[in-house]
């Protein structure tokens, strides 16, 4: 362990939520339920990766379906905004959302949520349904931000909303 | 007016400058002050003084590190090392303002999931660019439009973003128009359009022109 350099004091949960426009088996989402293991293992092997939450096949979150019966949703942890970027924007997982509308239903609310957690904590579906609804309802905040507005994790133990 | 573009743009008449900031924009911060001078055939003190002035109208910045490929014991000090600045200067007269314009129009895209029409849009637009091309050959070509190739190992790698700020704020639309024009160029040349594939990277275009048996 390197005790030279402390590690950050926050980090940064993801969540987001997408409307499948058939069901995951149905071939027109073949391309997309094939790649599925190739880009979560990119976002894996990413810098700055931290976490993923996994249903109980092990592999995917494609089990739970907490936000609706056609809801595929993503739980995550980053080191930070730069990291997530990255491996969004800058990995094969871009291809994935350049064709999202093949697969998915265009939304009109906001689909990704942001947050910073206490390093060492991880985020609940609970939490990052009430972070999802502060970012419909009030906009972008440092308690419920987006990759195009984020905000810089707290400076000192504030508390969190 | 913006006073920084003027100056830039001032700076970059000189022919010797122009062709000093041209060689290290291509050299990815890579060569030292010396090599620079050396490769235009230049005298160090007034490759050194023209540098400066591109320093000093910010179309340049210098990075001070050990110059790749000497590593070790005996590899020197750390050099000061021109490279392109990251910072966007455009000059328009009279004034305009289409970034502006180019991310309300990526929005209203965005907001109507427009998707499918701005990939068929790109995909026109750049056939008829293509076209216009006639045969100029493809590095060529791409060159002319801003792309910077260069060969790498599966293609042709393109190191600068022509739509760089609008990709920074709308990745998945400005890749997808990037992709579809680049698409298109290739089929007007009558190449293959699937030669050109998403391949991002940080730092780089979104885009890579896969290799054909010609090139």
């Amino acid at each position: 362990m390197d005790k030279s350099t402390p590690a950050p004091a926050y980090q940064l949960a993801q969540l987001n939520i997408a409307v499948m426009r058939a069901p995951l088996d149905d071939p027109s989402m073949r391309d997309f339920a094939d790649g599925l293991d190739r880009i979560n293992g990119i976002a894996e092997s990413s810098p700055g990766y931290v976490w993923r939450l996994l249903d109980d096949g092990g592999k995917d979150a494609t089990g739970l379906r907490d936000f609706g019966d056609d809801v595929l949703m993503n739980l995550s942890v980053w080191k930070d905004v730069d990291a997530l970027w990255d491996f969004t924007y800058r990995s094969d997982h871009l291809d994935f959302l350049r064709r999202r509308r093949e697969w998915f239903e265009r939304m009109r609310e906001a689909f990704v949520v942001l947050w910073w957690i206490p390093t060492g904590t991880l985020p609940t579906v609970g939490e990052a349904k009430r972070r999802l609804d502060l970012l419909r309802t009030n906009g972008p905040s440092p308690e419920a931000f987006d990759l195009r507005t984020p905000f810089p994790a707290p400076t000192h133990h504030d508390q969190h909303a | 007016m913006d006073h920084a573009s003027l100056d830039a743009a001032h700076a970059l008449a000189d022919p010797v400058r122009r062709r000093l900031y041209e060689y290290v924009a291509a050299s990815d911060g890579d060569v030292s002050r010396g090599r620079a001078a050396e490769a235009l055939g230049l005298q160090r003190t007034l490759a050194a003084h023209h540098l400066d002035r591109l320093v000093d109208a910010g179309l340049l910045e210098v990075t001070r590190r050990k110059v790749s490929g000497r590593e070790g014991p005996g590899s020197g000090r750390p050099a000061n090392l021109p490279r392109r600045s990251g910072r966007e200067l455009s000059l328009h007269l009279p004034p305009r303002d289409y970034e502006l314009a180019a991310r309300v129009l990526a929005e209203a895209v965005d907001r109507h999931g427009a998707e499918d029409a701005l990939h068929a849009a790109a995909r026109a637009e750049g056939k008829r660019v293509g076209a216009e091309g006639g045969d100029t050959p493809l590095p060529e070509f791409l060159r002319e439009r801003g792309y910077e190739p260069e060969d790498a190992e599966d293609g042709l790698r393109l190191r600068n973003c022509p739509f760089h700020s609008l990709a920074r704020e709308f990745p998945p639309l400005a890749c997808g128009l990037n992709l579809e024009l680049l698409r298109g160029a290739l089929e007007a040349r009558g190449e293959d359009g699937g030669r050109a594939r998403m391949s991002p990277v940080p730092g780089r275009c979104c885009v890579v022109v896969s290799k054909n048996n010609e090139d």
